[in-house]
């Protein structure tokens, strides 16, 4: 009994000072929220105090009054949603080739593939613009969703999650008079689901969150304009209502919290994952 | 003679089939960019107009005269300086902090939630929070301390991804060699230093490197802090490159600094590669 108290009034404090760390971690985002909720004016009016003389609600609802954010809101889910489909399609078909079935030519594709993974965007972005000038695909939609969905990362992922579906699966559903395209909806996407989720995931985020590509691509913000862009051109245009900028930072960061609420522990296994193929 | 067994045609035929989706959109949106852009850094190419063959005069240029780029090449080299050992650091201290917690869960995702949320959001926050901090002129306006400013930020926004991954590591390491260790009378710093990071060495190297390959691509933090600003006391590559291409809309300079980029990461991706032989330890 003696051994153990000291013991746990040290985890005690370690767990007081700990909760302390992430306050202080947290205090940019309470101190945005805190912001958005006070009137104009207000905003270095008290130094140190969070709350001003209201907790002014309606500042959210202004926000939606000066830019549309509901169509920014609109255009992303649309964007990464879309995006997100054929970047699972693309890469669980071609990750299937590559793990389970014999053709000529294969490993040879698959370093290929490797290979581009290695290229920045940045390197990309300038003959990916004429590119769509070529297409006629300035400041359109797709513009947005397809130059970055066929990336050879989702596919390298995947197939590794499929070499680990053992192959008499696959063989027994073959003899079962199975064809290829079979096997792979019935027996190995279902197997692969948590897989397919991880990187349905983090593939949203990316487009949800993309900043450059959307910036060079979209002239017209307000019709086609995903969350990022039009916070920033929000920003540009009100930067001195703080309260305000500061509302729809907040309206920007809710729709990722509630992801991030609602998955965490399927993003905190995926990257961790991620981490540990490094072994 | 005997002929080498041949795949099924069929089975070739399939694969065919599952592969071309992928295959088309890499060749159209990675391999042919990449080509083209080869091609446009040997040009003279704005957006609009005729377009020249100039040879290597855009490296030239960004190399020996652009005063923009080689302050952009510094400044982008500081913020990888600083920003991976500070955001490894901060990541692989709070993983052991958090190891022995009960709810070791809960504080990995309180870490990540600015690493999840929109950086631009994250970016517009830390202005106000700069300007609310007061000082004339206030830390974003002063060229000494821009850069810092836009590390700590940067810092602040993605170090809870390592946590995690460090995290796992930690979970992860054998207990039977830390059980030997601590036999060998291995306590505190020693235990550290001899044991624990060899053992998540791994996982190390694989934040170490993938951390400063995106540091090395950092623009969205200093666009929306400064803009490259004050002078241009925080620009980087990647903002260098997209003014030489969407602002001063000559392309063939944007396209051969996005290769200058390229080759340095390369370089300093395959640093890494060979110096990880000194310092990484992985389970046979």
């Amino acid at each position: 009994m003696r051994a153990e108290s000291p013991r746990r009034a040290g985890r005690v404090v370690s767990h007081v000072l700990l909760a302390a760390v992430a306050l202080t971690f947290l205090y940019p985002l309470i101190f945005a929220v805190a912001t958005a909720l006070k009137p104009p004016g207000e905003t270095f009016g008290s130094p140190g105090s969070l709350v001003g003389s209201e907790l002014r609600w309606r500042n959210f609802a202004d926000v939606f009054a000066y830019v549309p954010f509901e169509r920014y809101i609109g255009n992303g889910v649309l964007v990464a949603g879309a995006g997100t489909l054929v970047v699972l399609a693309a890469s669980a078909l071609s990750a299937y080739a590559f793990a389970a079935l014999r053709w000529r030519g294969r490993d040879g594709i698959f370093l290929v593939f490797l290979a581009t993974m290695m290229v920045p965007q940045e390197v990309l972005v300038v003959p990916m613009f004429l590119l769509m000038q070529a297409f006629g695909w300035v400041d359109s939609y797709q513009a947005l969703i397809f130059p970055w969905a066929f990336t050879a990362f989702g596919a390298f992922l995947l197939r590794q999650f499929f070499k680990s579906v053992p192959g008499e699966l696959r063989e027994a559903a073959r003899l079962d008079g199975a064809g290829e395209v079979r096997v792979f909806l019935r027996v190995m996407l279902p197997l692969a689901r948590p897989a397919l989720g991880v990187l349905a995931v983090f593939t949203f985020i990316g487009y949800w969150n993309s900043f450059l590509w959307p910036l060079i691509m979209i002239n017209d913000v307000n019709a086609r304009g995903t969350v990022p862009l039009g916070l920033q051109l929000f920003f540009g245009q009100n930067g001195n209502q703080w309260h305000l900028v500061m509302a729809a930072s907040v309206i920007s960061i809710l729709p990722t919290l509630l992801l991030l609420v609602a998955l965490q522990k399927h993003l905190v296994k995926g990257i961790a994952t991620a981490g540990l193929a490094g072994r | 003679m005997k002929r080498p067994v041949k795949p099924r045609t069929t089975e070739q035929w399939s694969a065919l089939g599952f592969v071309t989706p992928s295959v088309l959109g890499l060749g159209l949106f990675t391999l042919f960019p990449v080509g083209m852009a080869v091609v446009m850094s040997f040009f003279q190419w704005p957006m609009l107009g005729t377009r020249e063959f100039v040879g290597l005069d855009n490296f030239r240029y960004l190399l020996g005269e652009d005063p923009d780029f080689l302050s952009a090449l510094r400044n982008t080299f500081v913020f990888t300086g600083l920003y991976v050992p500070l955001n490894i650091l901060l990541a692989l201290g709070l993983a052991f902090w958090i190891h022995r917690s009960r709810w070791a869960n809960l504080w990995r995702v309180l870490f990540f939630v600015p690493a999840i949320t929109p950086m631009v959001a994250n970016a517009v926050i830390w202005k106000l929070l700069f300007q609310a901090l007061g000082g004339a002129p206030n830390v974003l306006a002063d060229g000494r301390t821009a850069l810092l400013a836009v590390v700590a930020m940067s810092v602040w926004q993605g170090f809870g991804y390592n946590m995690i991954v460090f995290s796992a590591a930690v979970n992860e390491m054998s207990p039977s060699v830390l059980e030997a260790a601590s036999l060998d009378g291995a306590t505190g710093l020693r235990r550290l230093v001899s044991v624990q990071l060899p053992l998540i060495s791994p996982a190390l190297f694989f934040a170490a490197t993938m951390t400063m390959i995106n540091a090395l691509q950092v623009f969205t933090q200093p666009y929306i802090l400064t803009a490259g600003g004050p002078g241009n006391a925080t620009e980087t590559l990647v903002m260098n490159v997209y003014q030489a291409g969407f602002e001063s809309r000559d392309l063939g300079l944007a396209a051969a600094g996005a290769w200058l980029l390229f080759a340095i990461i390369l370089g300093v991706t395959a640093v890494q590669f060979v110096g990880q032989k000194r310092w990484v330890h992985y389970e046979s």
